[in-house]
């Protein structure tokens, strides 16, 4: 379960003076359900999974992870969530085990614990075939299941996923959203960001749309549809973002 | 646990290390040459050299002389010279090297002497030039002997003993020890080597785990595990701390065996005696223990500020720029330890690098000065802790980890 309450995420730039990144965003995301954050570049959702993901400490409000606080216990709440994007690399002078391996032991798991994960999850992800290989040798593809072992290791009940098709082949971008559908299905809680819409539309069970730090409106797919009048979500987004992205666009 | 964090973090980064060929040329490959390359290499190539400009006939130009046979044909005679003719542009031969020397022996030399009349004999060579320089000095020698004959000659005439010229003889007799002879002329270097090796192995590391990690995108990985990151900049700091300690030890190691690997080349040197006898250092390992102990602090220092300085940077190519200029920072002080009349005082230990590098100067030489040891000791470690400290604060700044 996460639970943001009024999250404030503020950086000072020389040109630019304070600059809001996120202002004041609170919502909900339940077990078993896929939290989909929509928004443009820039929007303000890299910021608020990173302080989910208690990489970024929150300026103002908290977040409330698998029932601990991102701000007075962020390793506990680290220890509770996999957090994945296009910006979370591979430690390139290690083969695909020992840097799955590399992170099980920094989440605490004991030795024949974290063997019989690696195993389990290697066979799962039908990473055998490279266990052995240097990351840097490795496809996209192979990086990108590398990655999801990384983030399964420890079990958690949290997934965070920034952007993690960007970038991406269809091949690659489909095991993505497909190890995301599974997150789903076994219970876990789920919040991902992205702003292509039709990946949206196939995997969120709510929305919520983010535009200049703000979010401006959350719902189901259904209920946003219903409320614009629109049956694209894409159309739904525009109509949403445009006024704010105007103003944006004319500063 | 948290320990056990730390060293999962340097155990991977140790790995990781291993694994990287730019790393292990600097750390291993580099201070295992360049003792060897130094010494034996350049010593051997040296020897070499000098032998083969000693072997050379050189060709000499006598100036004058017609009026003197006598002379004249004893210069011819040297078997370590080869007369040619004199030509117009004789000077300008010296300077192109066809011709190594010239000697002018003035007119009426030989009756001169016989009246015991004062004459000038001038050599002309090309001063810096090795191969004049044997051949002036072979023409040299064979006019001091004639002045020595002819003066022993004189006073043998008027019946008086050569001790006359000579009432007493004048002797230097060096007391200090053989490692301490060598010490006052190499111990320098030593801490000079050391501290700068403590430095550059620290180098490729403390940029690769910080800014480089930066660059590659793993820092957002690591940084979405539980570790603390107090915890994941200590485990950083210990490998970026052994790289330095392994280049120094590696380097410490290969200086050893290069001296030794000397004494083969130079019998002179290794018993202790000659000129070669300067190059030799003897350093036990008292003394190998106390300039690492001194190390010790100085490594921690790079490495925090190494680190601290890399992790600012946003790409490895920038932390480059950023860490050249602390080279300076550190040659300057190192180097100042190497000026000759510079000494321990009690300013001068409080004064980070040149205080280790002038107390490794007198480490080598034998010489305990136990208050400059504990100052210099106790300072080094209060910059290092304060070093260290920073590092540490700089792995907490979000606007350093993701300066963009």
């Amino acid at each position: 379960m996460i639970e943001t309450r009024g999250l404030v995420k503020t950086f000072k730039d020389k040109k630019r003076g304070e600059i809001r990144a996120v202002d004041n965003v609170s919502f909900v995301c339940k077990p078993g359900e896929i939290y989909g954050l929509l928004g443009a570049n820039g929007a303000g959702k890299t910021t608020t999974l990173r302080m989910l993901a208690t990489i970024l400490e929150p300026t103002d409000g908290t977040a409330i992870v698998c029932g601990h606080d991102v701000v007075e216990a962020p390793e506990k709440v680290r220890a509770n969530v996999g957090f994945l994007s296009t910006s979370t690399a591979l430690y390139p002078r290690l083969s695909s085990q020992e840097f799955v391996e590399y992170f099980g032991r920094l989440n605490g798991l004991d030795e024949a614990t974290l063997k019989k994960r690696v195993d389990e999850i290697f066979s799962r992800l039908d990473m055998n075939s490279f266990r052995d290989r240097r990351c840097d040798k490795l496809s996209t593809g192979m990086k990108q299941k590398t990655s999801i072992a990384r983030t399964l290791i420890h079990d958690p009940q949290v997934m965070i996923f920034d952007e993690p098709t960007a970038g991406l082949d269809v091949m690659t971008a489909r095991t993505i959203i497909e190890f995301i559908r599974e997150c789903r299905q076994r219970g876990k809680t789920v919040i991902f960001s992205t702003h292509v819409m039709s990946e949206a539309e196939k995997l969120c069970d709510v929305i919520g749309i983010i535009q200049s730090g703000k979010l401006l409106v959350e719902g189901s797919l259904a209920e946003l549809r219903s409320r614009y009048n629109e049956q694209d979500l894409e159309e739904v987004f525009v109509k949403v973002v445009a006024p704010l992205y105007a103003g944006q666009e004319d500063n | 646990m948290s320990l056990q964090n730390i060293g999962f973090v340097f155990r991977k980064e140790l790995t990781e290390w291993l694994r990287d060929r730019r790393t292990i040329i600097s750390t291993v490959v580099i201070p295992l040459l360049l003792f060897p390359i130094l010494t034996v290499g350049f010593g051997t190539m040296a020897t070499m050299l000098i032998g083969k400009a000693k072997e050379e006939i050189p060709k000499v130009i006598v100036l004058g002389g017609d009026d003197s046979p006598k002379i004249l044909e004893g210069v011819r005679k040297l078997d370590k010279i080869e007369v040619v003719a004199a030509q117009t542009n004789w000077k300008d031969e010296i300077i192109n090297k066809e011709v190594r020397a010239a000697v002018e022996i003035p007119p009426g030399f030989e009756a001169d002497l016989a009246q015991q009349k004062s004459d000038v004999v001038k050599i002309y060579m090309y001063e810096g030039e090795m191969k004049s320089s044997f051949a002036a000095d072979r023409v040299e020698k064979y006019f001091k002997d004639l002045s020595d004959r002819v003066v022993t000659e004189r006073l043998a005439a008027k019946s008086l003993p050569a001790s006359i010229l000579k009432p007493f003889e004048i002797k230097q007799d060096n007391v200090a020890p053989p490692e301490k002879v060598s010490g006052a002329v190499l111990g320098g270097l030593v801490g000079y080597m050391v501290i700068l090796l403590c430095l550059t192995g620290g180098m490729y590391p403390a940029m690769d785990l910080t800014a480089g990690e930066k660059e590659r995108g793993t820092m957002e990985t690591i940084l979405s595990s539980p570790i603390s990151r107090y915890h994941l900049v200590l485990g950083k700091f210990f490998l970026v701390l052994t790289a330095a300690l392994a280049t120094a030890a590696l380097s410490v190691l290969s200086m050893g065996l290069s001296f030794n690997a000397l004494k083969l080349f130079s019998p002179e040197a290794a018993s202790g005696r000659g000129e070669a006898a300067a190059l030799m250092l003897r350093i036990g390992p008292a003394t190998v223990l106390a300039i690492f102990v001194m190390a010790l602090p100085v490594a921690v220092l790079f490495s925090a500020a190494l680190m601290t300085i890399s992790l600012f940077a946003k790409s490895y190519k920038e932390a480059q720029s950023y860490v050249s200029p602390l080279m300076i920072l550190v040659i300057v002080p190192a180097v100042a330890a190497l000026l000759p009349g510079v000494e321990l005082t009690s300013k001068l230990a409080l004064i980070p690098i040149l205080n280790v590098s002038l107390l490794c100067k007198e480490l080598v030489t034998g010489t305990y000065h136990w208050n400059y040891i504990a100052t210099i000791f106790l300072s080094t470690c209060v910059y290092a802790g304060v070093a260290l400290f920073l590092a540490v604060k700089m792995f907490q700044r979000e606007d350093v980890l993701f300066r963009s």
